[in-house]
């Protein structure tokens, strides 16, 4: 067994309880141990991109900290951990690149952690739990697929935060293959669609619904006309601007046909056949059930 | 009154900008009387637990701002002091038996939480060694559970509110906390339940009685000589 620190990030434990929960039940069908820190706070969402925005860096790098103390206990094997939240990832990663660079920065982060009990060394590496993934290799992936999702069409989107900026995405940012290296491995039938990396309108979801729906609405009937059955994202906020917002779109564009939206660890859990608690579809809107069952990939 | 050991160094120190000189060895309350000043707001038990007697202060050469108890913190040379006596604070009102226990309802109260830039201030302002940040933290992902059991000791100073950036007033979250986390978390306990039981059916009423009428002399043995439960 691996073990890998983990850190959930706050939406994890609320809204997208069945990204964590999949996660979970994936990560150790494939022996691997994900170590959540006992302390941790929020990622600090949203990378500060002010240059003289230092205070913003101050939460994520404190839980990179957390993350040296779990190695430092001996908790886990290495200094890496792992994200599923998109923007998590994201903000950790570049918060981390800042502080290894940018000598001026570095200093005053440490200023104001001044008269606290650890201070960061610069060393985690913050990984998307789909790098490590790629890392175990897809061979070991596709070795525990039990049900292989044979005739599902499925659409990856990333989104922005797993791509982009350059050198801190997880993969090329312009033709990433990730996702669809997993499907594969998972036995479904990838389908590529232009708007795989379009914005989902982010957190305009909360005072410009009609932004959202509208963008929403391009990805989702791109990935329609492309043929899919449904997409798979990395993202909980993506999961409900895609996903939950689809009421809106459909009140917006009356003509619309609703498309499941479901994390690529809950397709995982169900090709590994670890059982409704691992895939954890209830929570998904709309839901992906009735099209799974049609599919014969759920009784 | 205040009792002075023998040979107490005298010191010097600023009440509001204005300069005294003090016994060493008093608190920061205590000082602050024997300089003439009269609480009228701004303290309570006088033991450390009450929470009203918030101070900020300076110590000479130093350009940290810190907080402390101004009954527990003893005065030092050079000390410029300020007491809060009050810290003024938006504190929600809401039907506990409505909610539920989650981060919705904490970010339905309090908002400001999210704005949580994990600076921790907080902690290093409070007086009692609590983890505010943590425990505003783990609210905000609705670990009601760690809010409630990290701010147990909170005293409700609002040193932590006095300087959070973020505006936050961490100790009515807590407080919010600690509510939904015995209302839906531990739920009732039999003991409590046996005992109101007890004082509804008129246990204790003749003893009450008893009490009400005692005459004031009476009264104060009565009350220095109780019994105390051991810590």
């Amino acid at each position: 067994m691996t073990r890998l620190a983990y850190y959930p990030g706050c939406t994890l434990k609320t809204n997208a309880r069945n990204f964590e929960e999949s996660t979970m039940a994936t990560a150790e069908a494939l022996g691997v141990e994900l170590v959540e820190p006992g302390r941790w706070n929020c990622c600090g969402t949203v990378h500060a991109l002010a240059k003289d925005d230092v205070m913003h860096h101050l939460a994520p790098i404190r839980n990179l900290i957390r993350v040296e103390e779990l190695n430092a206990e001996g908790s886990v094997d290495s200094k890496k951990v792992v994200t599923l939240c998109a923007m998590c990832y994201n903000t950790l990663k570049r918060s981390n690149q800042v502080f290894n660079q940018d000598s001026d920065k570095r200093k005053k982060i440490r200023d104001i952690m001044t008269k606290e009990d650890t201070q960061y060394s610069g060393g985690v590496e913050v990984i998307h739990y789909l790098e490590a993934l790629k890392e175990q290799g897809w061979d070991k992936v596709a070795a525990q697929v039990k049900k292989p999702l044979k005739g599902l069409k499925v659409a990856p989107y990333y989104g922005c935060l797993l791509l982009r900026p350059r050198g801190i995405g997880i993969d090329d940012a312009d033709s990433p293959t990730i996702m669809e290296d997993l499907l594969k491995a998972l036995g479904a039938e990838v389908v590529s669609f232009a708007y795989s990396q379009k914005c989902c309108g982010s957190y305009h979801t909360v005072h410009m619904r009609e932004v959202v729906a509208d963008l929403s609405h391009k990805i989702l009937k791109q990935a329609e006309v492309a043929g899919a059955d449904m997409l798979v994202t990395a993202c909980p906020l993506c999961e409900y601007n895609l996903g939950q917002r689809q009421t809106q779109v459909k009140q917006q564009y009356p003509s619309f046909n609703s498309i499941p939206v479901v994390y690529f660890t809950q397709l995982m859990a169900l090709a590994f056949g670890l059982g409704e608690e691992a895939t954890a579809f209830e929570a998904n809107r709309p839901e992906p059930t009735p099209l799974l069952k049609e599919k014969g990939l759920l009784e | 009154m205040i009792c002075l050991e023998n040979n107490d160094e005298m010191i010097t120190i600023f009440v509001m900008g204005k300069k005294h000189r003090v016994p060493g060895s008093l608190t920061i309350m205590k000082a602050m009387e024997y300089t003439g000043h009269q609480f009228r707001r701004g303290a309570g038990c006088r033991g450390g637990f009450c929470g009203a007697c918030a101070t900020l202060y300076r110590k000479k050469g130093s350009y940290k701002l810190e907080g402390a108890l101004a009954c527990q913190k003893i005065v030092e040379d050079g000390m410029y002091i300020a007491q809060i006596p009050f810290s003024p604070s938006e504190k929600k009102t809401y039907n506990l038996n409505e909610l539920k226990p989650d981060a919705p309802t904490i970010l339905e109260y309090y908002p400001e939480v999210s704005r949580c830039l994990a600076c921790n201030t907080c902690t290093k302002a409070c007086p009692q060694d609590i983890m505010v940040m943590d425990y505003v933290q783990a609210s905000l992902r609705g670990d009601i559970e760690q809010a409630a059991k990290l701010s147990f000791d909170c005293l409700s100073c609002g040193l932590c509110a006095v300087r959070c950036p973020a505006e936050i007033v961490p100790y009515n979250v807590g407080q919010l906390a600690r509510r939904l986390y015995s209302k839906y978390v531990v739920g009732p306990t039999q003991h409590v339940l046996d005992r109101v039981k007890e004082v509804e059916e008129g246990k204790y009423d003749e003893e009450v009685k008893e009490l009400m009428n005692m005459p004031l002399d009476k009264l104060k043995v009565k009350y220095n000589t109780r019994d105390k439960v051991e810590e």
